[in-house]
């Protein structure tokens, strides 16, 4: 690792030994940046987004939270989640040992990369996961163009 | 107590990978996670509240094996048909946690519940520790 770099470049040609340091920097840099799965949430709740030709389906993780305490809207290729986790009501004299979970509202704010039919979005909310399913707006769907021979 | 106006932050998004012990392996492929878990004790009993969002009471499994409470939940990843994950900011996997419990709890009178992929464990207290006055006497 810690050898004089430049001892080792003597060769013929100038270029390639330019072209091996910087290889060899490069990797440098790329074990101090490498983490496996390093993807940060940007904030609660984490989302991911499934895309096909005809729509997306966005599923986001919210144990505790009620269905009816989701809001959903959607504005053109905009989905905006809105809602709260409400605080369990504890009888009184009860007192905690351990909270790790907390509460609170939250808003995400996801832009789609297409048009969304805002009259056909569905949203399933099962076991704590939201589904929501956007189709695509009919009129910006892809369209399969034939090649005519000549 | 909790503020009701507070807002849920990053850290509330991001789930916890279990730390495999060395020398041992999962039995089953794929990631397991630490449900992030409330305990809070009544006059009655003790509760614990866990997070677990994908499982429901098919797919539950709770042990008691000396004064060790095992969790686990499994979770059937289900990716929409026909679709590609384009942008991901969480991965599914199953829920593992042990819990150590003291003495005192009714262990024959166990009860769980989940809904919205919250867990609820109830354990009672036994009968003598529940409401035990200590009386401080005069010296």
């Amino acid at each position: 690792m810690f050898r004089r770099p430049f001892q080792l470049y003597r060769s013929q040609n100038p270029w390639r030994d330019i072209d091996r340091m910087q290889r060899e920097m490069s990797r440098l840099f790329d074990e101090f940046a490498y983490t496996p799965r390093s993807r940060m949430a940007p904030s609660f709740p984490a989302i991911n987004v499934w895309t096909n030709e005809n729509g997306a389906v966005v599923t986001a993780e919210l144990p505790g939270v009620n269905p009816e305490d989701i809001d959903i809207s959607v504005v053109g290729e905009t989905l905006k989640l809105t809602g709260s986790r409400r605080p369990e009501e504890l009888e009184e004299g009860a007192k905690y040992h351990r909270r790790e979970r907390s509460f609170g509202s939250f808003t995400r704010t996801f832009q789609l990369p297409f048009t969304v039919e805002a009259d056909n979005v569905e949203a399933v909310f099962d076991k704590g996961v939201l589904h929501i399913s956007l189709p695509r707006a009919e009129a910006e769907k892809p369209k399969k163009i034939a090649v005519k021979a000549a | 107590m909790a503020n009701e106006n507070s807002t849920l932050q990053t850290q509330d998004a991001e789930k916890q990978e279990v730390q495999v012990t060395e020398g041992t392996e999962r039995t089953r492929p794929g990631r397991a996670y630490v449900p992030r878990a409330d305990i809070y004790e009544t006059e009655e009993a003790l509760v614990v509240l866990a997070d677990m969002p994908g499982v429901d009471q098919n797919s539950l499994d709770i042990t008691l094996e000396k004064n060790v409470l095992s969790i686990r939940g499994r979770v059937e990843i289900q990716n929409p048909d026909n679709y590609n994950l384009a942008y991901a900011e969480y991965e599914v996997g199953d829920y593992e946690r042990n819990f150590t419990l003291s003495d005192g709890i009714d262990t024959d009178n166990i009860s769980a519940s989940i809904k919205n992929g919250v867990l609820q464990i109830n354990l009672p207290k036994s009968g003598p520790a529940k409401a035990r006055k200590i009386n401080v006497l005069a010296a």
